[in-house]
């Protein structure tokens, strides 16, 4: 369960977020749309404390995201990120960046973390490539290895951030059904994309943000198809 | 060959000398060794704090680099060897030159270690932050490691200076290869033979070091193109 209440954030004079207020229930699937520089990255990246708010509240499962006594470490446990450019870390195989944190911050035992990891390898169709090193990788395969590395935290919640904008058309597709198949367990998660496949297939609610605000909340059916909203239109006329 | 370089004056330094010589070659190359094992433990220590959100931690790392990277080295080795005592601190000349010189490139190494962290991408600090690694994890498991191939070339030539450095403590009796060059030329008039030889003593250690940090670089870079910049 994520509360975001009354948040707001600045780079310098730039309003980024204008007092953003957003419930999301736990197993909620929830996309987030909005033209570039609306802010819906930046309002994800508050969500798991990759950006601190300027002023407002938010709370992750009881804990306070923007409280700064509340740890990273403690954060991680509930929220994973899957980023635009995969991040994953090139000195490390597949299955070393799968374990990685688990072993390290979480604690878990090595044979344990890789008893899992290799599950959601299996889960994203990546078990094959558990030895060889991101480099070797397609880009569409190391999104594959990004999203099971996120889920090997066993996070309740999952922040996407853009994750199939930097792939070559024929790569969005095989992320994309990772993430439509990830839809279906009763993770929450959190899209910022403009993939109108997740958006039919998957989402619960569609979020449409511009200029740092809330501009349209409804289901999928309510913002594409019977929004009356002139911004919401008008961004749709050009993605569609 | 007659004058400085007459071939008795060779064979009157390497048979009353050489022993002396080889002692003093070895004792460079103690003093480079521990001097270097220092610079390095200092140079990662306030190379990760100068990168630091801790500001405190940001400006004790920037006074160190400064105050040795704009002051001579033989100031400061002569602070140690002359002032300190009237403090009551005593260090022998070898004890300075291995705390002085490891000092003194450090500052230099630390810079290296600097930019090594600033030319890997952000997006493995922002990866790292999200699975919950502290900042002092996110050196130690993630960033280090990938700089490693950066930062050694620059770093090897950083070795190489400090050797070639170690020739200032022939001021204060160092008894290193440049302080026994020097003595046997000053008691017996006979320069031309030890100048050269330490010269050529020097160019042992220093020369494979370079050879070596030319050989990183060459493969840093061709590894680096293999990375293709960001896929």
């Amino acid at each position: 369960m994520i509360s975001i209440q009354g948040v707001y954030k600045n780079f310098g004079q730039t309003e980024v977020l204008k007092n953003i207020n957003l419930e999301i229930s736990t197993g909620e699937k929830v996309l987030i749309i909005g033209p570039s520089g609306s802010g819906k990255s930046t309002l994800i990246r508050c969500i798991n404390g990759l950006e601190k708010v300027t002023s407002g509240k938010i709370v992750v499962n009881g804990k306070d995201v923007t409280d700064k006594k509340n740890k990273q470490h403690e954060i991680s446990k509930e929220v994973a990120m899957v980023f635009q450019s995969f991040n994953l870390y090139p000195h490390k195989t597949v299955l070393q960046n799968l374990t990685l944190a688990p072993i390290k911050v979480l604690g878990v035992k090595k044979e344990e973390a890789e008893r899992t990891a290799y599950e959601y390898l299996d889960r994203v169709g990546m078990r094959e490539k558990a030895d060889a090193y991101p480099a070797q990788l397609s880009g569409g395969q190391q999104q594959r290895v990004a999203i099971a590395r996120a889920l090997n935290m066993h996070p309740e919640i999952l922040l996407f951030d853009e994750p199939t904008s930097a792939l070559d058309p024929e790569m969005i597709r095989e992320v994309l059904e990772v993430i439509i198949d990830l839809a279906k367990s009763n993770k929450t998660l959190v899209v910022v994309s403009h993939e109108m496949g997740f958006a039919r297939q998957a989402a619960d609610r569609v979020i449409f943000m511009d200029e740092g605000e809330i501009v349209a909340v409804g289901t999928p059916t309510e913002v594409f198809d019977n929004s009356t909203n002139e911004r919401v239109l008008e961004f749709l006329s050009k993605i569609l | 060959m007659s004058g400085q370089f007459a071939s008795e004056r060779w064979i009157n330094f390497f048979t009353s000398y050489g022993n002396e010589m080889l002692q003093a070659f070895l004792r460079t190359l103690s003093i480079s060794i521990i001097a270097l094992v220092l610079a390095l433990v200092l140079s990662i220590v306030f190379g990760v704090m100068s990168m630091s959100k801790n500001g405190l931690a940001r400006a004790i790392s920037r006074v160190y680099v400064e105050f040795f990277q704009n002051m001579p080295l033989l100031i400061l080795v002569f602070v140690c060897y002359n002032l300190f005592p009237l403090i009551n601190i005593t260090l022998e000349p070898f004890a300075i030159g291995c705390i002085i010189i490891g000092l003194y490139h450090g500052a230099y190494i630390a810079e290296v270690v600097r930019s090594g962290i600033m030319s890997i991408n952000k997006g493995q600090f922002e990866a790292a932050y999200s699975q919950g690694f502290t900042y002092l994890e996110t050196m130690r498991y993630i960033i280090l490691p990938q700089m490693l191939t950066i930062v050694l070339p620059p770093t090897a030539v950083q070795a190489a200076n400090l050797v070639k450095n170690t020739s200032v403590l022939a001021m204060i009796a160092g008894h290193e290869i440049m302080y026994a060059a020097n003595s046997y030329g000053y008691s017996t008039l006979n320069y031309g033979p030890p100048l050269v030889t330490a010269g050529i003593l020097y160019f042992i250690i220093c020369f494979p070091i370079s050879t070596w940090a030319k050989k990183l670089e060459r493969k840093r870079d061709i590894a680096l193109e293999g990375r293709g910049g960001e896929r």
